[in-house]
């Protein structure tokens, strides 16, 4: 009984093992964990990303880490070129210069690489680099303020945590109202959280008699904003441009909320597009290898509907 | 310097700075706020700055006991978002049957009484039944607390139903005479925490068994009971400072209360409450919290000092607060 098994189990093997060691490639996928918002949505879209494309390619096996920290982030990177014998990496990077090295060990290993948002320190690593558009967001977000206010006015800024992604969008927003009239008063980190936005705006309204406009420039930095203002009673401020697309305020801009007028994209989603081209990339003859910049586009309450997913947590 | 010198100086000033410290750390403080701006001192900012030190305030009120009896606890900030998560989660989940009202906010409150309550027991239990470091067991706990919420929200973030909103919202945003909710709660809470520490047994115990358990146990008293009481009313005090602070965003996420552990911890010992256990004083932890949001306040308030300096102004002033009430005891 015992001897049939094994010799079945064997046979099976056997007639098994050329078809899977020619077919099956494994895909690692490593991302940051979700704790913030965006980063929520990402591992929403990297799952929903995974599961689809299992289905579509039987060929194609995934594995997908979170990580919490850039140290884990390499362990989970170390232990899919050990274990999982992985034909591509798509990769997340928690921070650049921390998982350079691992990134580069995974290349030089002969597998396909996948770098998604933020780059890595040194440049030439990857194959494929997807990635939003920093310096586009803060233009589109200032251009929007200056098509908004076209006599100009008195705003508040709020940066992210400081990063070189805040200061490009920073530096993308300033040249883009440059000239338009538009006097910032102030910047200040609300570093993309409710509770510190909430506290900043609240000092702000104390500190200054009159503001005209926000640019929160996140979507969680806009609902303290917002808060603070319907706490002070204050009708001063005509309007609160966020960023990013979470899906409350995408639905504020659809119902047309005259404090919502408008959101700028930097969509989370980005980690679905990076999956599945590397997936074509494994799958097909088409070239996938360069650069895939995905633009931040301006959503408004016409074209609100098209960027609001239902069961995203973000 | 000869030690009759340091004596001396010592018995003329050290014992007044000791003592009088942090309330003159505070008293610059708002001189200079005052100085930097006109509405610094305007009834608005001064609501918001201790509406805001509420949330600290209140645990931080906990967090003296505990450290006054030898213990810690860092668990305090992943517990509060977690509880946050939860309260909101269970008001969602009572809201087709209960419909927004009254009723279903004091179900909010009683899910963030009784979850308080168990996690200040479990904390509690793990660092006295089974005797495991007070250090050890929290930094699980934190742990635990901060992924169970991030699990909760699925990774974005917990809203409370927003019919609900507007029905929860006064908590935080109201109050009797302009004197909003969360200041009364905070007031209350120090009052009875001042009183407690300074006339009740149980304020005496707890800084006797931070100051010697050994000596306490053969003055028949529990030390187990004691140090497991801190912890739980720590925990009930956290549940409190959880239903002041979901009625302001109406939301909580794997970001809620990050660091409030250290600000707590770093409030009690500006307030001159021994880090090492065997003495404290609520009244100082309220004016660290007060000196804590202040500086924030303040630099929010004032141009000229680059943001990315802020962490370093406030750890200056941390240090500095704490310099001012060194006495003979912490110096040896």
């Amino acid at each position: 009984m015992k001897f049939a098994k094994i010799t079945a189990a064997a046979l099976a093997a056997t007639l098994a093992m050329p078809v899977l060691a020619q077919e099956t490639k494994v895909i690692g996928v490593s991302i940051p964990a979700a704790t913030h918002g965006w980063a929520g949505g990402m591992n929403f879209h990297a799952q929903q990303a995974v599961d689809r494309l299992e289905k579509v390619y039987p060929e194609l096996d995934f594995v997908l880490a979170t990580a919490s920290d850039p140290a884990k982030q390499v362990n989970d990177i170390e232990d899919m070129l050990a274990t999982r014998n992985i034909s591509a990496l798509v990769v997340l990077p928690f921070e650049s210069e921390p998982l350079t090295s691992p990134v580069k060990a995974v290349a030089d290993s002969g597998a396909w690489v996948t770098v998604v948002d933020r780059g890595l320190a040194i440049p030439g690593i990857e194959d494929l680099y997807v990635a939003g558009d920093n310096p586009g967001f803060g233009k589109v977000s200032g251009e929007y303020m200056a098509s908004a206010m076209p006599d100009g006015g008195d705003i508040v800024v709020f940066r992210g945590i400081p990063t070189t992604i805040d200061n490009e969008r920073v530096e993308g927003f300033q040249s883009a109202i440059d000239g338009s009239g538009i006097n910032i008063l102030a910047m200040e980190h609300g570093n993309w959280n409710r509770d510190d936005s909430f506290t900043v705006m609240q000092d702000f309204l104390s500190k200054y008699d009159k503001i005209d406009a926000v640019w929160a420039s996140d979507d969680d930095m806009a609902i303290g904003v917002l808060a603070a203002i319907e706490q002070s009673g204050r009708d001063d401020i005509k309007f609160v441009l966020g960023g990013a697309g979470m899906k409350e305020m995408v639905a504020k801009v659809r119902d047309g909320d005259p404090m919502i007028p408008a959101d700028v994209t930097y969509p989370p989603s980005m980690i679905a597009t990076a999956i599945e081209m590397t997936a074509v990339g494994m799958t097909s003859t088409a070239p996938v290898s360069g650069t895939f910049t995905i633009g931040s586009v301006l959503i408004t309450q016409e074209n609100a509907a098209d960027f609001y997913y239902e069961d995203s947590p973000f | 310097m000869t030690a009759t010198e340091t004596q001396s100086s010592r018995a003329s000033t050290g014992v007044n700075l000791k003592v009088l410290g942090p309330i003159l750390a505070l008293v610059v403080l708002v001189v200079v706020g005052a100085a930097l701006n006109g509405n610094f001192l305007s009834a608005a900012n001064i609501t918001n700055v201790l509406s805001r030190s509420a949330f600290i305030g209140i645990i931080a009120v906990g967090m003296t006991f505990v450290i006054t009896a030898g213990g810690l606890d860092l668990s305090v900030g992943s517990m509060a978002a977690f509880i946050a998560g939860l309260m909101i989660l269970v008001m969602n989940a009572m809201l087709p049957a209960m419909g927004p009202g009254w009723p279903l906010v004091f179900v909010g409150m009683l899910t963030a009484m009784v979850a308080g309550t168990l996690a200040g027991f479990v904390n509690g239990f793990l660092i006295t039944t089974m005797r495991i470091e007070a250090f050890i067991v929290t930094l699980g706990t934190m742990g635990i607390y901060r992924s169970l919420v991030t699990w909760l929200a699925d990774g974005g973030t917990l809203s409370l139903d927003f019919g609900m909103r507007s029905v929860i919202r006064p908590i935080y945003f109201d109050g009797i005479l302009g004197i909003s909710w969360p200041i009364i709660v905070f007031a209350l809470v120090a009052i009875i925490g001042e009183l407690v520490m300074r006339r009740a047994a149980f304020g005496r115990h707890a800084a006797a068994v931070g100051s010697n358990d050994q000596v306490a146990r053969y003055s028949s008293v529990n030390v187990n009971r004691v140090r497991m009481l801190t912890y739980v009313f720590l925990g009930i005090l956290v549940g409190v400072a959880t239903i002041m602070y979901v009625p302001r965003l109406g939301s909580a996420s794997p970001s809620t209360g990050v660091l409030w552990e250290l600000e707590a911890i770093a409030a009690v010992i500006i307030g001159g409450t021994m880090l090492k256990g065997g003495f404290g004083r609520v009244w100082g932890t309220v004016i660290g919290v007060l000196i804590l949001s202040l500086i924030d306040n303040i630099l929010n308030l004032t141009d000229g000092v680059s943001p990315y300096l802020n962490g370093a102004i406030q750890g200056v002033i941390i240090i500095l607060a704490v310099i001012l009430q060194r006495d003979k005891k912490a110096e040896s």
